[in-house]
């Protein structure tokens, strides 16, 4: 028998795997590139103050052509100014934190809550799985954008509302999904199986339904995302979201879009970063759930 | 018959099928993979070819091949050639290929439901076929579908002509899917595995229709089958593949009278044969460990506005038994008998009236809590090792998992337990950390049995453990369940559609239909004095692995068995088993 005991290596820590999985990520080149356009975004949220090229909220003088115009890129404003002349650059560097707070929060919120609803409706049916859908089919029904606004004139409007706001938007895609996935895992052998051997609810939903549904959370997660901060700049712009003069990227394109033909760079630019952190996430997402899937790795 | 005389390929016949050095490449992730390697053969007009071997030996890759439905761009002809009559088949384009498939090469498959379209009926279906090819005008078309139907000798072709899919029987359907691809009169039907789906009498009356048609219509047969038995039944040729390569070809008397090739030595040992398992060994029977009183499982079909009951289904009906220690007890019958739903029932996986004892303890009743116990005297093996385990989880966690759940063991303890038992079912301990991918069927059924023997129960439920393995390996699950048995004094519930198996294994058996107990007793007595016409009928359909003792094809299909869904109030009869002879009771 084997010297090198294996259960030691089976039972390593949960840090220790989390370690593993973000050395395999980085093995692939394109979830390397996600992860690392992720960290650059986290820095710039966190260190934003000092990274910030020119006060964010300052009016300056110099940043408007002699008409009155914004500038374009280049020279003393990288990336330009805005209509009322302050720095793109700096807007868009304190706007990274309203972003990734309601990219991350927003859809952590709509991840946790609609994979919830799915597994509870999916695995026990009945009358519990019949009130639950009936439920996400009304939330569904319901205009999102309606229920946004309402939600966000009944609370005042702060980061931490908007993005629970967000979240019982999002939420309902993900528990349909669950749902049904959920639906069709119960039925297979190997759940049945757990039953046979009288393992409690817990056991069964925990350690081999959800690592199942795990590739398909991933999935919407990750593209939730970019929805999610899509949808805080269709807030923000409605006045329900952010509240000006802090800078989001939503509220940046929608301040400037009637500019757009004059002065594209106001619209590029946080555009470019949308997508950026959308593309990232999906790119970590898509490999996490290769490598969290065993049956897609080689034989050893 | 013409059919004998072109087998040994003389008196200047030439082949329809011509497959010279065909070579086929599936990319994996680990590159190209050679899944058929240098597959030579001729078929003659008239002949019937059997390609058989286990799963990933290539048998279906060569009629993909042939049929150019490789699924692209993954698997690909990488070499050789197919020739139909003298056209070279894999340098056809796309729509060239069309026209071979519609008139000149046909096939029937595995699962007649999925190949049939659920929407439309069997008139349209078959007239939509029949125009394609151009056979008749659209006028005479219905006319020329009734005449398929009744060529296929399906019963009453007038109004299973308005019938949808779903309205006929799984041997119908196959049936109907014998008359489309019948209908543009091809030179070669390739039937890939067309009775593995069905039950076994249903089997006997396809392949008996097959025989007859060829018969009629002097068509050429293709047949890919996994099972020896079909393969004496049918085959004039055989050609016996391994791992994409040819192993043995020979006509299919000397195949079994004298296989040349090691490997079709064994795979021919290994089929069960009726009639040939040794004597069960005397043991001396312990106590009685279940006791089965009048179980009744009906499950109701909700239907309407308001989602009442509109059917019930019967699916075990007033069943009584008891196994005692060291015996098996199999269960047999077609699909849809009941057999599985017992099985379900002694673990409550499903609702059930009636008394189950296990061990002595009354189970009715009981919520999963109080369950639990029971559960370590009682644990199942399922059909589809594949299925019933975890994907996602190594083996090692899985075995453990009911150790855990019934806090026997933890820590090292634990792992030697888990230890013990990989060496108990014959596999190494340093694969424990492996996930079930990593495995082969037969290694996946160990590791389910692994599991069920975790919490060293008294009775194993086996539903159809072994029928979803090659038989090799299936000879050697059954004989590591035994040997199982014989240390442990474990009893068996043997549920199984397979006679030839039950016979290997079984002390007694229950032969079911529709949810009733129509014929049981000790193996001898059923499987060899059957008093039950039913009981004679299964065991009259089990293809018989000798090519010397084909049974003549009979014309009749044989009424069907009926369905286990009622209407409400309208309970089936009971029957009553009375005593044949001393403990073999029939109903009568």
């Amino acid at each position: 028998m084997s010297v090198i005991d294996p259960p030691a290596v089976a039972r390593r820590g949960r840090a220790r795997k989390v370690a593993a999985v973000l050395g395999e990520l980085m093995r692939r080149p394109r979830a390397a590139f996600g992860l690392i356009v992720i960290a650059i975004m986290a820095i710039a949220a966190v260190f934003a103050p000092w990274l910030m090229p020119h006060d964010p909220f300052e009016q300056s003088f110099d940043g408007l052509t002699l008409a009155g115009a914004p500038l374009p890129p280049g020279g003393e404003f990288p990336l330009g100014t805005d209509l009322l002349g302050r720095d793109l650059a700096s807007r868009l560097i304190l706007g990274t934190r309203t972003s990734l707070i309601i990219g991350v929060l927003a859809n952590g919120i709509a991840v946790i809550l609609g994979a919830g609803v799915g597994i509870t409706a999916g695995y026990f049916g009945g009358w519990i799985g019949a009130i639950l859908m009936r439920f996400t089919d009304l939330m569904m029904a319901f205009p999102a954008l309606l229920l946004a606004i309402v939600l966000a004139a009944i609370f005042q409007p702060s980061l931490l509302i908007v993005a629970l706001v967000i979240a019982m938007v999002n939420w309902v895609q993900m528990a349909r999904v669950i749902y049904t996935e959920t639906r069709s895992l119960a039925e297979r052998e190997f759940i049945q199986v757990q039953r046979s051997i009288g393992s409690g609810t817990l056991r069964v939903l925990g350690s081999h339904l959800l690592p199942h549904l795990l590739s398909s959370i991933v999935v919407f997660g990750t593209l939730g995302i970019s929805t999610t901060v899509l949808l805080e700049a269709t807030l923000s712009y409605l006045g329900v979201g952010v509240q000006p003069p802090t800078p989001s990227w939503g509220n940046i394109i929608f301040e400037n879009q009637t500019y757009f033909s004059t002065a594209p760079w106001l619209v590029f630019f946080p555009g470019a970063a949308i997508v950026l952190l959308a593309l990232a996430f999906n790119l970590v997402g898509d490999a996490l759930r290769d490598i969290l899937d065993p049956t897609l790795k080689g034989r050893h | 018959m013409t059919a004998t005389a072109n087998t040994d390929g003389q008196g200047g016949a030439r082949p329809v099928l011509t497959v010279r050095d065909l070579q086929v490449q599936v990319a994996t992730t680990g590159g190209a993979k050679t899944v058929l390697d240098g597959l030579s053969f001729d078929l003659m007009p008239g002949e019937t070819l059997c390609l058989a071997g286990e799963s990933g030996s290539g048998k279906s890759m060569t009629a993909l091949a042939i049929m150019g439905l490789l699924p692209k761009p993954m698997a690909r002809i990488t070499g050789g050639s197919i020739k139909l009559g003298g056209q070279e088949l894999t340098e056809l384009s796309e729509a060239g290929y069309r026209d071979v498939r519609s008139n000149r090469v046909a096939m029937i498959f595995q699962e007649p439901m999925t190949s049939l379209n659920p929407l439309m009926t069997v008139q349209q279906q078959l007239v939509e076929v029949l125009l394609e090819h151009d056979t008749c005008s659209r006028a005479e078309a219905p006319a020329r579908a009734l005449a398929l139907l009744k060529d296929v000798r399906l019963t009453e072709p007038e109004r299973r002509l308005k019938q949808y899919p779903h309205e006929l029987s799984g041997g119908m359907r196959q049936r109907v899917m014998i008359a489309i691809a019948l209908a543009c009169e091809p030179e070669v039907l390739i039937a890939d595995e067309p009775t593995t789906a069905l039950d076994v009498t249903v089997q006997a009356e396809i392949l008996d229709l097959i025989r007859l048609l060829q018969e009629e219509h002097g068509t050429t047969v293709l047949m890919i089958t996994h099972d020896m038995g079909v393969v004496a039944e049918m085959a004039d040729r055989v050609i016996v593949l391994r791992h994409g390569q040819e192993v043995e070809a020979a006509p299919v008397k000397d195949l079994f009278d004298a296989p040349r090739s090691d490997y079709a030595r064994e795979l021919l040992a290994a089929v069960p044969r009726l009639g040939a398992a040794p004597a069960r060994p005397q043991r001396k029977l312990g106590e009685t460990v279940v006791e089965v009183d009048d179980l009744t499982v009906r499950f109701d079909i909700t239907g309407g506005v308001l989602n009442r009951p509109v059917a019930r289904v019967h699916a075990v009906e007033s069943v009584s038994f008891d196994i005692r220690k060291g015996e098996t007890l199999a269960l047999v019958g077609e699909s849809g008998c009941g057999k599985s739903t017992i099985g379900k029932a002694l673990l409550g996986l499903v609702p059930w009236e009636g008394s189950i004892r296990v061990a002595g303890r009354q189970t009715h009743g009981l919520s999963p809590r109080m369950l639990k116990p029971v559960r370590r005297d009682i644990q199942m093996v399922f059909q589809d090792p594949g299925a019933s385990l975890d994907a996602r989880m190594t083996v090692r966690d899985q075995v453990a998992e009911p150790m855990r759940v019934h806090g026997i063991a933890k820590g090292a303890e634990l792992d030697d337990r888990v230890e013990y038992l990989f060496r108990r079912v014959g596999l190494k301990a340093d694969m424990m950390d492996r996930y079930p991918h990593e495995f082969s069927g037969g290694q996946r059924q160990r590791i389910c049995i692994a599991r069920a023997l975790s919490l060293s129960p008294r009775v194993i439920v086996a539903d159809e453990s072994v029928s979803a393995l090659d038989v090799s390996v299936q000879a050697q699950v059954l004989e590591l369940l035994q040997e199982l048995q014989s240390q442990d004094d474990l009893a068996y519930l043997f549920i199984s559609h397979d006679m030839a198996v039950i016979e290997q294994v079984a002390d007694r058996v229950m032969v079911m239909r529709l949810g009733q107990v129509v014929e049981e007793g000790a193996r001898d007595a059923v499987l060899h004095d059957a008093r039950h016409p039913y009981t004679r009928r299964l065991l009259s359909a089990v293809p018989i692995p000798d090519p010397h003792r084909r049974r003549p094809p009979r014309a009749e299909a044989e009424p069907g068995l009926g369905s286990p869904i009622r209407r409400i109030g309208d309970p089936p009869t009971r029957l009553n088993l009375s005593e044949v002879a001393p403990g073999h009771r029939a109903a009568s």
